[in-house]
């Protein structure tokens, strides 16, 4: 299929099978051919020669472009937004010019053909390096493919149409178009589906290729086919692009221990996977962020509430009201308290005097595992962080009768503004900045409003907040909770540990 | 990912509520004296007839003799099973031991519709080993889609045994008779049989790779919509409200996704279960498995967001038939037998229309005299065109009214069950340990006509048994014990869907198979 064999290619190959010697004569014919379009979906490996620095180099710099794709992805930018912030950082470390228009007559155009291929072969090989570097894990083939999806959406949005038109054409994706007799029949149901115009062209594709469009509702499906209009088919060719390079991945796995790697390759590669890693494993024993080393007992949460979020206070006092959580709430709610430092003994126990109504038998048959497990001593022993704000507001939206998610994005405007008032935050100009926020989804500006507001005599007491700003944006339960104690305890703010961990989570 | 939430899923607790044990506690005292005297019946019965699974066994040494026509294979076979049941039970007994420890002691014994004697007499004589066997093999005979399958237990003493797995139909029966479990479920099918997982070198080859699509719809998620009952207890009313997610699921998968083999199942006390079964859908990842269950899933949003469906116009196709299928539905499912806005003046029914001068008018209507959900409903249109608001937008009005339709009506769903490949659901035909009664299949075409409260409880069945023994026993005739009872008509529709299924597979297997024959 994709020649995965020979994932290692940029390497000097010696060809020391015949095998290995046809993938590097039929791809290295393809790479002559030189790279014809600025987009690229990473089908054949590279097999020309490069040298270490650039090897190390080119890794690095296709690194940076990715760490900050994830950065962005974390703060739920999207689309055109996250298109905007990446120009800057691409322009720096992966520029990929447009063809030039001169001939390669010319000898300016020839060194503008000259720049263009040297820029694509950089982020064809980048991308390879990096993809065997990231091949080990299996968390790390997730986190690398997510954010070459998303660099490779970025780029197709701003390619011109004639190019997209032409490398879409050139992949050979199997959509059939739908014939005039079926789109008339359907007209009905095509006719109000989204992307839909006077004359548009659709296609007809399994609707399993493109689950994203399904998922929204976005296009009409009929006996197991999708019917996709022109205007998306740029979903079509990311989940082409995503799918392809998922099963090259897995594949590139696989491979890797029977790799006889040039022992100068090795080192590199590691380090590379590590950079992206590392602090992945280094926090992993510290979610605990106890104060001052003193532990919290059950009895003490109804005074901590104070310091909540939102989010947490909610449940809390959802928790007081009906004796009741259903269980994402309780898992949202038990990790946080974990992250509070909350030890599992306290937890049964606060656990256990919160539920009304519930006799000991039914609270051990049915409670107690579930506690257990979120601080890791049941089932398979995952020691589980507490959850994010990006967790908290894109995993399990809340249903019917459940408590959980983020109140700035999950309640209705009303019902927030009565919440945040229960917090005692009266300012007109507050409560207005708070629905502004909330209705141009920066969820966590209107909780961190909400922070600034409810601390704002402990923050002008703090050099550099005098403000009344916090500066940095919260982006985790736990981290809101943390500051709101040091700023009322009159500690140093400083740094928040649980930032710092949450930032190379996921 | 797996996670907490999984776990609990896993585990499924249906909630044993005060009323229902109750009322379960008197019943059964009542009857208690009876069923006793039927149980030893039954028991002195077992002794003398363990011809019932010896027909069983010779049955299918006879067919395997016409397949391999090989005596040695047969013995060799059973040599391995015995090795494998032996440590197999090994295993399960050291997870009993593990598990047991971490539940406390188990409470004591409570009277309940399906007793451990009971269910031993059900399961060695009424439940569809066979039948079940070839539905999750599609095939007559067990295929790895069985043998590599998880099942898992939950013991009368709530102790729960994962990752089991068995050879043959018969290989199952043996070991729920032996086990007695309250009840059981049915996972993945797994890259390797799942009982030796923890003999690989590699876990990382061990992965669920197949399992039917489901869906979980269970009563208590529509707890904010309905009003005749609430947590577990149901009645005709609100039952209404499954068969009403039946119909639209079940449309949606046929036209929308082309699966053609989906069975419906009564989960025992208050909800249904869907198994898609499909190639196509059991072959899913979670991304598509999710992905389906976000197309079907429309009502959303805690319990704080006011209004919970909020969809796009013009509507989606799957969305508009929905709303037709529901629409003549709703004044008599909804207004007259839930009426859920009549106690108050100001019922949630408020937050959901559009428009302040309307609802402060309808507000003012209703405070000054009390008005049923059914009048109420058609207030909105009178008041509406009185002129109480000049800003009224009459389309947007339309919209808000259609989203009430399915805020009240669209099916809610449980959605963590579909999305993950590796969850775990109860398996068809056994009984529900709270009720008593038998998972039994509903018929798509009939499903209006399925009563929920008339599902044949166990002991009810035990007792048909008898009654048919003692009346109708007919020489040289064998009868299986579930041609006997009420369990009967589901039994064959079950057959049915099987024979259907097995067809299916085979033609497609064929199609597969001719396919790569060319190349």
């Amino acid at each position: 299929m994709f020649r995965q064999d020979t994932p290692t290619a940029p390497k000097k190959y010696r060809a020391l099978d015949t095998r290995k010697a046809n993938v590097r004569q039929s791809a290295a014919q393809w790479a002559s051919s030189d790279y014809p379009h600025r987009l690229n979906f990473y089908n054949i490996p590279p097999t020309a020669e490069v040298t270490l620095d650039e090897f190390e180099q080119w890794a690095i710099d296709r690194l940076k472009v990715l760490g900050e794709i994830e950065t962005l992805l974390f703060r739920n930018k999207n689309g055109q937004e996250l298109a905007t912030e990446m120009k800057p950082v691409l322009d720096k470390y992966l520029p990929l010019s447009h063809n030039p228009t001169l001939g390669a007559g010319t000898k300016e155009g020839r060194e503008a053909w000259e720049r263009c291929r040297r820029e694509r072969k950089k982020d064809h090989y980048s991308h390879f390096i990096v993809r065997l570097a990231f091949a080990r894990s299996e968390e790390l083939r997730r986190r690398f493919l997510r954010c070459e999806a998303a660099l490779f959406s970025v780029r197709f949005m701003n390619e011109d149409s004639d190019a997209k038109r032409e490398f879409v054409r050139e992949l050979g994706l199997a959509m059939e178009p739908v014939g005039d007799a079926e789109a008339k029949q359907y007209a009905e149901e095509l006719g109000g589906m989204f992307g839909a115009r006077n004359n548009s062209e659709w296609y007809k594709v399994e609707w399993e290729r493109v689950p994203d469009l399904v998922e929204k509702r976005m296009v009409f499906v009929r006996r197991g086919m999708a019917y996709v209009p022109s205007s998306l088919q740029g979903s079509l060719v990311q989940a082409e692009f995503t799918q392809r390079l998922e099963k090259d991945l897995e594949l590139t796995a696989r491979a890797l221990p029977r790799l006889d790697e040039d022992s100068r390759l090795l080192p590199i590669l590691n380090h590379l996977s590590l950079g992206f890693s590392a602090s992945d494993t280094l926090n992993n024993n510290n979610t605990l962020t106890s104060l001052n080393g003193e532990t919290i007992t059950a009895a003490q949460i109804d005074g901590l509430v104070q310091h909540f979020p939102l989010c947490m206070r909610h449940l809390h006092l959802t928790l007081r009201q009906t004796g009741h959580l259903k269980h994402f709430g309780r898992l949202q709610y038990t990790l946080f308290l974990k992250g509070i430092g909350l030890s599992v003994e306290e937890a049964l126990i606060f656990w256990r005097q919160a539920f009304k109504g519930v006799t000991d038998d039914k609270f051990n048959k049915e409670y107690r595992y579930n506690i257990r497990h979120s601080y890791g001593l049941e089932g398979n022993r995952r020691n589980y962080k507490p959850h994010s704000c990006q967790q908290i507001l894109t995993d399990h939206p809340p249903g019917p009768g459940e408590s959980h998610g983020c109140p700035y994005r999950h309640f209705s405007m009303d019902n927030l503004i009565a919440a945040v008032q229960s917090m005692g935050v009266n300012e007109k100009g507050v409560l207005d900045g708070v629905k502004k926020d909330v209705e141009a989804k920066k969820f966590h500006l209107a909780c961190n409003r909400v922070f600034e507001f409810t601390r704002r005599k402990e923050l002008k007491e703090v050099a550099g907040h005098r403000d009344g700003s916090l500066g940095e944006t919260i982006t985790h339960p736990n981290e809101y909770f943390e500051k709101s104690w040091k700023l009322v305890h009159g500690e140093a703010l400083g740094g928040s540990e649980v930032k710092k961990e949450d930032r190379m989570e996921e | 990912m797996s996670s907490p939430h999984e776990m609990e899923h896993e585990m499924e607790i249906e909630l044993p509520d005060g009323p229902a044990t109750l009322n379960a506690k008197s019943h059964d005292t009542l009857g208690e004296e009876v069923l006793q005297e039927e149980v030893e019946k039954m028991e002195t019965e077992l002794e003398s007839k363990k011809a019932t699974p010896e027909v069983e066994v010779k049955k299918e040494e006879k067919k395997l003799d016409e397949m391999f026509d090989d005596d040695e294979f047969m013995d060799q076979d059973d040599a391995e099973l015995l090795e494998l049941e032996r440590q197999a039970n090994e295993q399960a007994m050291k997870k009993e031991e593990e598990q047991v420890e971490i539940k406390t002691e188990p409470s004591a014994p409570k009277p309940t519709y399906a007793d451990d004697d009971l269910m031993l007499a059900y399961y060695s004589r009424l439940f569809p080993f066979r039948l079940l066997t070839s539905w999750l093999s599609h095939s007559p005979l067990p295929t790895p889609s069985f043998h590599n399958r998880e099942f898992a237990f939950t013991l009368q003493n709530d102790a729960y045994l994962r990752y089991l797995s068995y050879r043959t139909s018969d290989d199952l029966r043996k070991d729920i008779l032996r086990l007695n479990p309250s009840r059981f479920e049915i996972g993945p099918v797994y890259t390797l049989n799942p009982r030796e997982r923890k003999a690989m070198r590699n876990n990382a080859k061990f992965k669920p790779i197949e399992k039917e699509l489901v869906f979980d719809i269970d009563l208590t998620d529509y707890d904010p919509v309905r009003t005749c009952c609430d947590k577990a207890n149901i009645c005709h009313k609100c039952w209404m409200f499954i068969t009403m997610a039946i119909k639209v699921i079940d449309v949606a998968l046929r036209e929308d996704f082309g699966f053609e083999h989906i069975l419906w199942i009564y989960s025992g006390r208050r909800g249904a279960h869907a198994w898609v079964c499909d190639r196509k859908a059991r072959l899913l990842d979670d991304q598509k498995r999710r992905a389906i269950t976000s197309y079907l899933e429309i009502v959303k949003g805690g319990a704080q967001s006011n209004k919970h469906v909020n969809v796009r116009r013009p509507l989606h196709p799957h969305i508009a038939r929905s709303l037709e299928i529901l629409k003549p539905l709703f004044k008599e499912h909804i207004l007259e037998a839930q009426d859920p806005w009549g106690a108050s003046s100001t019922p949630h029914l408020s937050k959901l229309l559009p428009d302040a001068g309307l609802v402060s008018a309808l507000t003012k209507k209703w405070e000054s005299a009390a008005r049923d959900s059914v009048q109420k409903w058609t207030d909105i249109d009178t008041v509406a065109k009185s002129g109480v608001s000049r800003s009224l937008d009459t389309k947007a009005l339309r919209d808000a009214k259609q989203d009430v339709i399915l805020e009240y009506m669209y099916p809610r769903l449980d959605a963590n069950v579909s999305i993950h490949l590796n969850h775990l659901l109860k398996s068809p035909f056994v009984v529900h340990p709270g009720t008593g009664r038998v998972c039994v299949p509903i018929e798509t075409e009939r499903a209006e006509e399925f009563d929920p409260l008339a599902v044949p409880r166990v002991s009810e069945l035990l007792k048909e048994i008898d009654e048919y023994e003692g009346v109708e026993a007919r020489e040289g005739e064998v009868v299986q014990d579930w041609e006997k009872t009420g369990l009967r008509p589901y039994v064959e529709y079950f057959r049915r869907f099987v024979n259907g299924l097995m067809k299916d597979e085979m033609k497609g297997k064929r199609e597969r198979e001719g396919d790569s024959m060319e190349f």
